[in-house]
């Protein structure tokens, strides 16, 4: 419940909100969003990024929680860890139970693989299934695959790579018409045209969605169907190291039961690293929206195994994360508020962006109104936010939009006694995706023999800025890319003496370097005693 | 700044700790020391992983919420249940009818049901959980997959049921069911996968790929954004 003092404050939103349906604020011209963008995105914060000193991309500069990460060590004692003992033997290992993984299992498993899920909570714990917003494809009459790639480019600040760019765009109908076929509840009229709305950046309104649980309505979906088809899922099992065979190829993972304390050696023709972002590494001291395993294992396994690494030092920030209550600072507040009509709106009711600009330039505009302009709204936390006006929607599309098309955010605040279709609702940018990842092709490979990497642990599709609703298209079309590859690789593989030598080569750099005091992948944040963001 | 915050006592498992007002279940845990491997998912309200049920002294009604969402109160004796045994049919989604007979053939269970309501009741998403299976009851699936959409399958619905119904799980069918044989399929997606599959595209987005970056820049600076 919003206290006395911001109640008053509301007032000044309210007041302005006849006057302000009616008004466009004008679009960033682009000299505009690049000096946006320079000034006030954390990326560009002179000290938030070191040079890491080991590995394939040595000499390039990370986020410090990635530096942190790759300057490691295993947790794994490579002249010791025996890798003799083989608990599982497979033609693909799928590490992570997302979108993407699960995707990869039942492409593998149609292919006729062998395959099976690791993962490190349960199957489904994953990112996918908090994605409100949607899922992008161009498939309405007055858009094509070119306009999107356009969109996507442009979002990504012309920096993505062209062939995952093509692959993504071309393959979006043909996935959601694979999750349609597999009963995925896409909101629809009655003639099962889809309904599709903007998100930030977008050219044509192409964003579908299952309400506002897309994310949700897609992972237990395809969780269903990997259940059907009796794909293996060994949960509560991250990998923390990859094997790599005498040959040079990837060969399988060690995973450590966290229930039991053990380690398990998988050995496996093809591996499918899905172990999607990093948000719980709290890059900058953001709260974030991610789920509570997103510490970017695959990140710091297949970088010790040799891969290359791109653009992991742009982190997104989602303009609209959960400012108060306090309860909830961090959470999501999906896109698709904006893409209904809710403007953004500072201390004196006035608007301040165009509500549907790229996540980069949102997120940078409301840190320069609160911090610059000292125009924002500090919660009694001592927090500052800005107002999203979320009862414009139930003012433009009809009374109950909210509610029918919003659930999961209006039962969000509801459980904090905050109407939102009534009153509107405080946010700030919170840490929400990893835009680049570990450097794959438009098959999902990486530079690493029989090793593929799909999803948000993957880099170079989106550029250095993802746009709303391309990540849930992402991890389906690489999720299913790998999956396919990695079974039809899987038939002509021939493995030899499976090794940690790798780990070992690392060890030796990290020692040159006086680095390696601390051990990764952190599999898990670590909030004991405290109180987490 | 934040003032000098309350304090609450709440018992994990029955053991006291003594944590700061305001938080939510699971951050309240937390800072009473613990670390999560089960119970704990997204931390968003939206994986089902936090079902936490709970009582308060002189109060004989079990209370529920996901730990991610609830905030603790004074005297609040919790436990979590990350997980609950339950029965899941599989089955071939393709070669299935959308009829009251498939759901018999898979969950026959659902014609238990006493109408007791301890599902709805206890249900963190408030669905209205025994109205679904009564529907069920009667093959009324597009009705099913609407009431049941927000489902997080938490799993508090079975561990309640005295008829041993599990709930969540009869609502996927019956949402599968409807978006695969109810739902009418999109035309417009079809005729993109056809044109698609006819390599109709390709050559433009051949153009695009050999842009360099001042092209694609003008065109992207340029291109008409639908109203």
């Amino acid at each position: 419940m919003y206290t006395q003092e911001m109640q008053e404050a509301i007032k000044i939103v309210e007041q302005t909100r006849e006057r302000r349906l009616k008004e466009t604020f004008p679009r960033l011209k682009p000299e505009e969003k690049e000096n946006l963008l320079r000034s006030y995105h954390p990326d560009y914060k002179p000290d938030a990024t070191r040079v890491v000193k080991v590995g394939p991309n040595k000499g390039d500069k990370f986020t410090h929680e990635h530096a942190d990460l790759l300057e490691s060590r295993s947790m794994l004692d490579p002249d010791t860890f025996s890798l003799d003992n083989i608990d599982f033997d497979v033609d693909v290992l799928v590490i992570g139970g997302g979108g993407a993984g699960t995707s990869a299992a039942l492409l593998a498993h149609e292919a006729g693989a062998k395959v099976m899920i690791a993962t490190k909570l349960r199957h489904g714990d994953a990112n996918t299934m908090m994605a409100e917003g949607g899922i992008q494809a161009a498939d309405k009459e007055n858009d094509s695959p070119a306009i999107h790639y356009l969109d996507v480019m442009g979002g990504g600040g012309f920096y993505n790579i062209p062939e995952l760019v093509a692959a993504l765009v071309l393959d979006a109908p043909l996935c959601i018409q694979w999750l349609e076929s597999l009963g995925c509840m896409f909101s629809k009229f009655p003639d099962g045209t889809m309904h599709t709305i903007h998100g930030g950046g977008t050219s044509r309104k192409r964003m579908h969605f299952a309400h506002d649980y897309s994310g949700a309505e897609i992972m237990r979906t395809l969780r269903d169907e990997a259940r059907n088809r009796g794909i293996p899922v060994i949960e509560f099992s991250p990998a923390v190291e990859l094997i790599i065979d005498e040959y040079g190829q990837c060969a399988g993972a060690v995973l450590y039961n966290l229930e039991t304390e053990q380690f398990l050696v998988v050995r496996a023709k093809t591996v499918i690293i899905a172990t999607g972002g990093s948000g719980r590494l709290h890059i900058g001291g953001f709260p974030t929206t991610n789920h509570y395993g997103a510490t970017a294992d695959g990140i710091v396994m297949a970088y010790r195994a040799g891969a290359k690494l791109i653009y992991l030092d742009a982190t997104q920030f989602h303009p609209t994360g959960v400012a108060f209550p306090e309860q909830i600072v961090g959470q999501l507040v999906t896109e698709k508020v904006r893409g209904l009509g809710a403007q953004l709106v500072n201390a004196e009711g006035e608007q301040f962006i165009y509500p549907l600009e790229t996540r980069d330039a949102v997120s940078s505009a409301i840190i320069r109104e609160c911090k610059e302009r000292k125009k924002g709204i500090t919660t009694p936390s001592g927090m500052q936010g800005v107002w999203l006006d979320s009862p414009m929607i139930d003012i433009i599309h009809g009374k109950g939009t909210i509610e029918r098309e919003l659930p999961a955010m209006f039962r969000q605040y509801k459980r904090f006694n905050i109407n939102m279709a009534e009153q509107p609702i405080l946010v700030y940018p919170t840490l929400h995706y990893q835009n680049g990842g570990i450097l794959i092709n438009d098959k999902a490979e990486t530079s690493i023999p029989n090793l593929y990497v799909a999803g948000e642990a993957s880099g170079g599709v989106h550029g250095r800025n993802r746009l709303m609703g391309n990540s849930l298209l992402d991890i389906i079309v690489f999720g299913r890319r790998a999956g396919m590859n990695a079974a039809e690789r899987a038939k002509s593989v021939k493995l030899g003496r499976l090794t940690l030598d790798h780990v070992k080569r690392y060890h030796e750099e990290l020692r040159k370097e006086g680095l390696g005091q601390k051990v990764a992948p952190i599999l898990l944040p670590d909030y004991r005693g405290k109180i987490s963001g | 700044m934040a003032e000098e915050r309350k304090m609450v006592n709440i018992y994990i498992m029955g053991k006291h700790y003594k944590v700061p007002y305001g938080l939510t279940i699971m951050k309240a845990m937390e800072y009473a020391g613990y670390r999560f491997v089960r119970g704990c998912g997204c931390r968003g309200g939206f994986c089902g992983a936090c079902g936490t049920v709970y009582r308060k002294p002189g109060d004989f009604r079990l209370k529920v919420g996901l730990a991610c969402q609830t905030m603790v109160e004074d005297n609040m004796y919790l436990t979590q249940i990350p997980f609950y045994p339950a029965n899941k049919a599989t089955y071939n989604l393709e070669e299935l009818t959308p009829t009251l007979s498939t759901i018999l053939q898979y969950y026959p269970e659902v014609t238990r049901c006493l109408g007791c309501n301890q599902c709805t009741r206890i249900c963190p998403q408030e669905l209205k959980v025994m109205d679904y299976i009564a529907a069920a009851q009667r093959g009324d699936i597009e009705k099913v997959a609407h009431l049941s959409f927000d489902c997080i399958m938490c799993g508090l619905c079975a561990s309640r049921c005295p008829a041993e119904i599990v709930h969540y799980n009869v609502a996927i069918l019956a949402r599968r069911l409807y978006g695969r044989h109810i739902a009418p399929p999109a035309k417009h997606l079809a005729k993109r996968v056809e044109e698609i599959k006819a390599g109709k595209f390709d050559e433009e987005i051949q153009k695009l790929m050999k842009m360099n970056k001042e092209e694609l820049q003008k065109l992207y600076n340029a291109r008409d954004i639908e109203p």
